[in-house]
């Protein structure tokens, strides 16, 4: 097999990888889209503070210790003790459910029935002041995040490729984690939507909020369900990344690899986000590998939109959005 | 009532004000957003040191310091706004610790006439102090860091790069892009086939660039990288088991930050750097009495010794060492701006200043003139030890090839001189 084909076959081996991250991402956006109608802009930074709340409680480090410190004169470093991983993120799961109703009674309660346009600059204000509030809970060092996920070359497929092709391909560990992770995690939610009662009272309030408190479903039920799963959904994405880079403010830019993936799968589609995400991921390294080289490279970025745009002039609610017909 | 009113605020005003007669230090720091990891170390050195100097020596010649800081987030306009809202107070000197927003300022500088040292970062040609005499980018420049990379590669390959290939993986902007013309030079001088791969901002996606890497198999990586790009690109380069040791950051991608979230796999990543790392400096003791036990470390005081705090003393020292010149010249303690850009003009850093500063050996020796506002060009390698979790100096400072970089520098300036119809200074 020639050399190239070879070098394509890996590109987009890895794009489809790196398109499952995007898709992690975009998964977040779309549960509360969908069931109401907010596009949230502090999703990036709820996958943020989900993983500084990770890192925080795995590393036994008191809350606001440097604000203590300074207004109480104290000199507190952490409780002294180390808490194992899944139990913190448990733990991390009941902060990010009491930030769910925190902001359902807080904010969203309040508007109700508002424009689309209010709730979208609520969600900026929101992301500003979670910015803020993970700042001085967990301090803005860089944080090793070591939940135990494999990271590095995947040895087996290495060694298969190059028995097969006389060249090895890298596939990173972390990256098929994430897929199998991605995989389960939508299954749960396909599953969560169809076979339970809160899951068929969120797709109520998906379809018409108006008729699903008409039959006695609780707005403000659905909408704290909503934005728990949605920080679910950020905490795995906030690990899969921060397992990358470390946890630092820079995670919360993440939302940025999911607009394309928004536009192009749909906002209000599961597996909208999966296949965008895909997709996305694919076309963005292929044409970094193809084209890059003959413009200067970097274009990852920037054609990731430029594809998103083309699926939008033919299918402008994206690919498995729905159709949104007025009739006069 | 009115009358008393205005009265009263004006006389706030003049209480809250800094005293007439003292040196103001603006910080431009950044405490919060998506490079507040590096930028806390950096400002916490800063604001250690001129405390330091305020409470052990009453300030500098006898007057006392007053620092401003002022948040940017490493966003050039907020950058640009803090400039203004602090120029009115008498800065004596700007240092704003990022590339964008020292290109915004280089007009304003220049127009009103208050000198901005911009270490180790900047416009490299603003080292010429004919064209920029407001300017000044000692001790080294991006330039000198590149040909530092490959004088030091060139001394590892026994003199001979003829045949290799070195990438450089770089931030897809103005600073990324700054050594790729030095680079160029070099490859064509020694023979080498540079490939180069921009990394878009803010660089927490490189797969692609990293898959080229392995297909390609450079003899080395240069990186010219910022806060997550440093952290996912030398992560990337553990994944596709890229020796470490043949992996050279400049020094922006070189402090602590950028190595521990890779863990063990980072162990033998080298970085320049332009000053000492750690914290084995009698000038630590004074800090320690004069500041920390006191209670008055600026931030938390959990960066003392890193690599970026002690950038922030060092950046810090310079400009107290420019402000105790200048007063020297002038004979006069209460210094203005203009009379500071003569101090950093004449500064002088030897070895025997540098000890008496209680820092002996922590940076390389430079003096600055008129014409040559860059420095020596001299940086050091290190070298991450991942087991004991420290940055060791490998080299001792490499001069950088002066000969090329003044060419270079003398091109583009005289090229921005022109443009912007700017009289040469030093005739």
């Amino acid at each position: 097999m020639p050399d190239q084909l070879l070098f394509a076959i890996e590109v987009t081996l890895n794009g489809l990888m790196a398109g499952v991250l995007y898709a992690l991402v975009a998964l977040g956006f779309v549960l509360i889209f969908k069931a109401s109608g907010i596009f949230n802009y502090a999703q990036g930074v709820m996958a943020l503070f989900a993983a500084l709340t990770l890192v925080g409680i795995m590393d036994g480090q008191v809350p606001f210790e440097h604000l203590i410190n300074a207004v109480f004169g104290t000199d507190i470093h952490g409780f002294g003790w180390e808490v194992p991983a899944l139990l913190a993120i448990l733990l991390t799961m009941v902060v990010m459910i009491a930030f769910a109703w925190a902001v359902n009674w807080i904010v969203l309660r309040h508007l109700v029935g508002q424009e689309p346009i209010i709730l979208f600059m609520a969600t900026i204000g929101l992301a500003y002041f979670l910015e803020g509030l993970g700042d001085m809970m967990w301090g803005a060092d860089i944080k090793t995040l070591d939940v135990g996920l494999p990271q590095g070359i995947n040895t087996t497929i290495d060694e298969a490729t190059f028995n097969m092709f006389g060249y090895g391909f890298f596939i990173d560990n972390l990256d098929i984690t994430a897929t199998i992770i991605a995989a389960v995690l939508v299954a749960v939610l396909v599953a969560f939507s169809q076979y339970t009662k809160q899951g068929r009272a969120l797709r109520a309030v998906a379809d018409d909020h108006q008729a699903a408190l008409s039959v006695g479903i609780s707005l403000n039920f659905i909408w704290v369900l909503t934005w728990s799963i949605a920080g679910f959904v950020a905490l795995v994405a906030g690990i899969m990344w921060g397992a990358k880079s470390g946890v630092q403010f820079s995670l919360s830019l993440i939302a940025l690899k999911a607009l394309p993936v928004l536009m192009l799968g749909g906002f209000t589609s599961i597996p909208g986000a999966i296949v965008g995400g895909l997709i996305i991921g694919v076309g963005e390294k292929l044409f970094e590998f193809l084209v890059g080289p003959l413009v200067g490279g970097a274009t990852e970025n920037w054609f990731a939109y430029v594809l998103a745009l083309i699926f939008l002039v033919f299918r402008p609610q994206g690919l498995f959005g729905e159709r949104i017909i007025e009739r006069v | 009532m009115k009358k008393t009113l205005t009265t009263l605020a004006l006389g706030a005003t003049l209480a809250a004000g800094p005293a007439l007669a003292e040196l103001t230090f603006p910080s431009l720091s950044y405490r919060t957003g998506p490079y507040a990891a590096n930028g806390i170390p950096f400002a916490d050195g800063y604001a250690d040191y001129f405390a330091m100097l305020n409470e052990r020596d009453g300030g500098i010649g006898g007057e006392r310091i007053n620092m401003i800081e002022c948040e940017t987030g490493y966003n050039t306009e907020k950058g640009v706004e803090c400039y203004e809202a602090t120029k009115g107070e008498g800065a004596l000197v700007y240092q704003p610790l990022s590339t964008g927003i020292t290109y915004q300022l280089i007009p304003r500088v220049s127009a009103d006439g208050i000198p901005m040292h911009t270490l180790g970062y900047g416009r490299t040609s603003a080292s010429n102090g004919e064209v920029f005499p407001w300017v000044f980018n000692y001790p080294a420049t991006y330039w000198d860091g590149a040909s530092v990379a490959i004088k030091y590669l060139l001394d590892e390959n026994g003199g001979d790069l003829s045949g290799k290939k070195i990438a450089l993986v770089y931030h897809n902007s103005a600073y990324g892009k700054e050594p790729i013309r030095t680079l160029t030079e070099l490859s064509e001088e020694h023979g080498f086939e540079l490939l180069e791969l921009p990394v878009d901002h803010p660089g927490q996606e490189q797969k692609s660039q990293w898959l080229q890497i392995r297909r390609e198999r450079p003899d080395n990586v240069i990186m010219w990288g910022w806060g997550v790009m440093n952290q996912v690109a030398i992560q990337e380069a553990v994944n596709i088991r890229y020796p470490m040791d043949q992996f050279i950051g400049i020094w922006w991608s070189g402090s602590e930050n950028d190595v521990r979230p890779a863990g063990e796999g980072a162990d033998g990543y080298k970085a320049l750097n332009f000053h000492a790392v750690g914290s084995d400096f009698e000038l630590y003791d004074d800090l320690e009495e004069y500041v920390w036990s006191k209670g008055n470390a600026a931030g938390a005081g959990d960066q003392h010794g890193t690599v970026l705090y002690n950038r922030g003393l060092y950046a810090a020292m310079i400009a107290a060492e420019g402000a105790r010149k200048a007063q020297e010249i002038h004979g006069t303690s209460a210094i203005t701006p203009a009379m500071m850009r003569d101090g950093l003009e004449q500064l002088e850093m030897t070895e025997e200043s540098m000890a008496e500063l209680g820092l002996a050996g922590f940076g390389p020796t430079f003096s600055a003139s008129c014409e040559n506002h860059g420095g020596s060009g001299r940086a050091a390698i290190n070298q991450w030890n991942a087991s004991e979790g420290k940055w060791e100096v490998l080299t001792d400072y490499i001069q950088s090839d002066q000969e090329l970089i003044a060419r270079l520098v003398q091109e583009d300036s005289m090229a921005y001189a022109e443009e912007n119809n700017i009289e040469l200074a030093c005739q």
